[in-house]
């Protein structure tokens, strides 16, 4: 997030894009709820009725996929009526020209074709956007997990910076994270081509500070991201893994793929709190620690530096930074930490965001970061006087259509998300939260489920190009016709097997979001 | 906003104008009992355990609810404040069960902490109890209106906090109580079960499910933590007896959510001690898993990373980080990677 979660109190409009925010991040969907009572404006823009559509001002209920002619369509008008900022265009900004002549392309009539938002509701929320002083945009997968995430992200920056929604309080571009510590995963450095606090593996002078630092030449050539790392498995290159705290199998898209992938390796380690579906296809599994048994931190989704405390001792004897620095050791590489503060140090020592931060400055509270001293109090909202790159750049973007729409084979279109009661791989192992949920409801609108002869609690076959789950049907019209919705919480239902191919050219991130499936009811 | 002086049992004090009484003793380090009134909660003056006596007013005002006036004279434990409280505490004990010794709550109720205060033992008011029957349908929340005082903070969180409504009060008179709609169980209800009504609720009347039986309030330790489930990252106390956790219970010291939770963070900690969860490394020997110790096991990652690495260079290994890990795991974890595998195929599922 640009900026933090208690500005969400003092903002006048909240944008959602994209997230279902009151079951994704239920804490932050109260606090937008409970702006929203106290007169702040809300739009919704997503194709399910969710939670707070029925609160919005505006609800726009897009096709799925069609954010990028949506956000260029309000630009469009926001720059037609001049309802943009011209003072923070021209100070802060570079490149509107291109911006201009791309939004140019999207004039009302024909967005709202596309999208099937209706043209009034374009004129009114592009209006009301630019026109209040303290919009907040939120968005998440919804938007990223889409063949043209980058490129979604990239419109909705340029939508915030037109009209100078940026740099303030209770403004700006926030992604709302999806796993605890997602931002934390990325800011230390678990990403091909960075090291901790992004600084790039291919910048020498950064691989000379980190080789001095750990005492070792390192690779200066970009690593692999994770689809990459699965074909390069499937077609026999990677040979090993290690696999720490995730289950592709059952998160990641096209499932069928990530299988064959493992199967392939010579050698597999997964260290894992449970034998997961992933699991099963290794030689070796190291048992892991829970985040009750491990002291840390974890960095939440406005970059705040908060502490993980270890309540219990670990159930399997050792905390998983035991495990890898006990493994180090015996590959030849000695670690000898005694406690997660003094691995801390060592990678604040490293990373210039993390480097004013240590475990008793965030003791009572956390931290946000970027924090470069010791004396800097944190930064709740980035970009106030300039961009990371000087000015900000406007891109101009044209509308990609998803990989793969219905067709007469495959006539719906499946989406996919979370529910409430479920994060990802964890909960279904909460003896409560299964107990009430515990297997899929894939959602269904009135009209297709006559059509298909399906009623609530139904047993239908839902069949993709790559290939079948059987789920029970929901029948609702949180749903829009021709879309089905479904979750991948359950081991019984893998809706990953399902999912696109399809994946962002530039993030890497699958096309959850949209693919084409068919409907079969078993009787 | 100018600062306003009035005077609290004595003692001479400066405070904005708008603060309440009640708000206003407590900076002067004065305590006033209190069972409705919350910080986090609007006003509601419903309890009136809260009373003083302010020079020159006819009642007993309730202090929660009462602007500070300029030059005002405060008391707030002269004998007929005291007398009322008695007579207020009095009342609720005719309709409350005195089992005191087995409730959950016995440690961390407010209503036995002032009944002690003011040594209230019993009701001279020989009143009808209720007889509801306590509702446990649902794994989370446990419902004893029994022990309801009427506060209304339940009803206040549900729809203050988290949003949804759920919680009303129905019925009138003795017969009045916390309903949902239709008077239906929570299971039945629109409850999402983030339990915020528990973290409020100052009697036995709401309880964590979780907890029940396994521990007395003052035998927990409470260890302050970050929630694993979303990126939210909402902090919440893990509650730990003789090494086990029991339970979560909210930390009002949080930043970010201060008492709200979700019914994940809240109720979710269990997955920690499913049975599935693995104990001991297990070594896949045809096509079987044997469980190993530590040490067999990490020779043999060690040495057969070792060997591919060696045999096919150290492009050949690649290695899946975890968004639900620490900072310093996710740390170590690429160091490794990179210094000890050679190589920079690390990366991490989920990428928003
Ligand atoms: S259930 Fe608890 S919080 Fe709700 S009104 Fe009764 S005593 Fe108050
Ligand atoms: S309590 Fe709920 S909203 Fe808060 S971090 Fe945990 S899962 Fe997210
Ligand atoms: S606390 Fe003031 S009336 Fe209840």
């Amino acid at each position: 997030m640009t900026n933090s979660i208690s500005e969400i109190a003092g903002a006048e409009l909240l944008f959602l894009i994209g997230t279902n925010t009151t079951e994704a991040h239920p804490v932050i969907g109260y606090k937008i709820r409970q702006a929203v009572r106290r007169g702040a404006k809300l739009i919704v823009a997503d194709p399910r009725r969710i939670e707070l559509a029925e609160e919005a001002d505006y609800w726009l209920r897009l096709q799925p996929g069609t954010d990028i002619p949506l956000l260029n369509g309000l630009m469009h008008i926001i720059i037609k009526e001049e309802l943009y900022d011209k003072t923070f265009v021209a100070e802060r900004t570079e490149n509107f020209e291109a911006l201009k002549k791309t939004v140019e392309k999207y004039p009302p009539a024909y967005v709202s074709r596309l999208t099937g938002v209706p043209v009034e509701d374009l004129y009114a929320v592009a209006r009301l956007y630019a026109t209040t002083d303290k919009a907040m945009i939120f968005y998440t997968l919804g938007i990223t997990e889409h063949v043209c995430g980058t490129s979604n992200v990239m419109s909705i920056a340029n939508l915030a910076m037109l009209t100078g929604h940026v740099g303030r309080p209770s403004t700006g571009v926030n992604p709302l994270r999806g796993q605890n510590n997602v931002q934390g995963a990325c800011d230390m450095g678990a990403l091909p081509n960075v090291f901790p606090g992004y600084q790039r593996v291919t910048d020498p002078a950064v691989r000379a500070r980190f080789q001095e630092a750990w005492g070792v030449s390192l690779p200066a050539e970009v690593g692999l991201m994770l689809p990459e790392m699965f074909d390069k498995a499937n077609a026999g290159e990677i040979k090993a893994m290690y696999i720490l705290g995730e289950n592709p199998v059952l998160t990641d898209p096209n499932s069928n793929h990530i299988r064959s992938g493992l199967e392939k390796l010579e050698f597999l380690v997964v260290h894992e709190l449970f034998l997961t579906e992933t699991a099963e296809y290794a030689d070796v599994v190291l048992p892991a620690a829970s985040f009750a048994e491990t002291d840390g931190t974890f960095t939440n989704t406005e970059r705040r530096v908060q502490r993980v405390r270890k309540a219990i001792e670990p159930l399997t004897g050792k905390t998983n930074w035991q495990i890898i620095m006990a493994l180090s050791t015996k590959m030849g590489y000695p670690m000898h930490y005694r406690n997660t503060e003094e691995i801390f140090a060592e990678m604040a020592s490293l990373t210039p965001s993390y480097a004013g931060i240590n475990y008793s400055r965030i003791d009572k509270e956390g931290i946000q970061w970027p924090c470069p001293t010791p004396d800097h109090p944190g930064t709740p909202y980035l970009h106030a006087g300039s961009f990371t790159r000087g000015k900000g750049l406007f891109q101009a973007i044209d509308h990609i259509p998803p990989a793969e729409l219905p067709d007469r084979e495959y006539p719906f279109l499946l989406s996919t998300g979370r529910i409430l009661y479920h994060y990802n791989v964890t909960t279904p192992y909460s003896t409560g939260i299964r107990s009430l949920w515990s297997q899929e409801y894939a959602e269904v609108n009135p009209d297709d489920a006559a059509r298909l002869g399906v009623e609530t609690g139904s047993k239908v076959k839902v069949i993709s190009r790559r290939g079948e789950v059987v789920t029970r049907v929901q029948v609702t019209d949180r749903v829009p016709p021709g879309v089905i919705w479904m979750s991948f919480h359950y081991r019984e239902t893998p809706t990953n097997v399902l999912t696109s191919y399809a994946v962002d050219p530039i993030s890497k991130t699958g096309e959850y979001k949209v693919c084409a499936v068919k409907i079969e009811k078993i009787i | 906003m100018g600062l306003i002086q009035l005077q609290i049992d004595g003692k001479k004090v400066e405070v904005p104008a708008g603060t309440t009484v009640l708000e206003a003793a407590e900076q002067t380090g004065i305590h006033i009992p209190r069972l409705c009134h919350d910080p986090e909660l609007s006003p509601w003056g419903g309890c009136r355990l809260c009373i003083v006596e302010i020079e020159g007013m006819r009642n007993l005002p309730a202090s929660c609810v009462t602007r500070v006036a300029p030059g005002m004279v405060v008391r707030t434990d002269s004998p007929a404040v005291v007398e009322a409280r008695r007579a207020i505490l009095e009342l609720l004990l005719a309709n409350h069960p005195l089992d005191c010794l087995t409730c959950e709550k016995n440690g961390e109720c407010k209503l036995a902490e002032y009944c002690y205060v003011y040594g209230v033992k019993e009701s001279p008011f020989r009143g009808e109890k209720h007889n509801y029957a306590v509702e446990d349908s649902n794994p989370f929340i446990i419902r004893d209106q029994n022990k309801c005082i009427l506060c209304g903070k339940c009803v206040r969180a549900c729809a203050e906090i988290t949003g949804k409504n759920n919680l009303d009060f129905a019925y009138r008179g003795f017969n009045t109580r916390v309903s949902t709609f239709g008077n239906s169980s929570l299971l039945e209800s629109d409850c999402v079960f983030c339990g915020n009504c528990v973290s409020v609720c100052p009697t036995g009347a709401l309880m964590e499910k979780q907890m029940q039986n396994k521990a007395r309030r003052w035998e927990l330790k409470r260890v302050k933590t970050t929630c694993p489930f979303c990126g939210t990252g909402c902090n919440f106390d893990l509650c730990v007896k003789d090494g086990k956790i029991v339970g979560v219970a909210s930390n009002p010291d949080s930043v970010v959510n201060g008492r709200a939770l979700c019914i994940k963070g809240r109720f979710g900690w269990d997955f920690i001690y499913s049975d599935k969860r693995l104990k001991t490394p297990l070594i896949k020997r045809n096509g079987e898993f044997v469980p190993a110790s530590w040490d067999e096991a990490l020779d043999l990652v060690a040495s057969r990373l070792r060997e591919i690495k060696g045999k096919y260079g150290p492009g050949s290994f690649a290695a899946l980080s975890s968004a639900r890990c620490t900072n310093e795991e996710n740390y170590l974890f690429q160091k490794f990677v990179r210094a000890v595998m050679g190589t920079n195929n690390v990366d991490h599922c989920a990428r928003t």
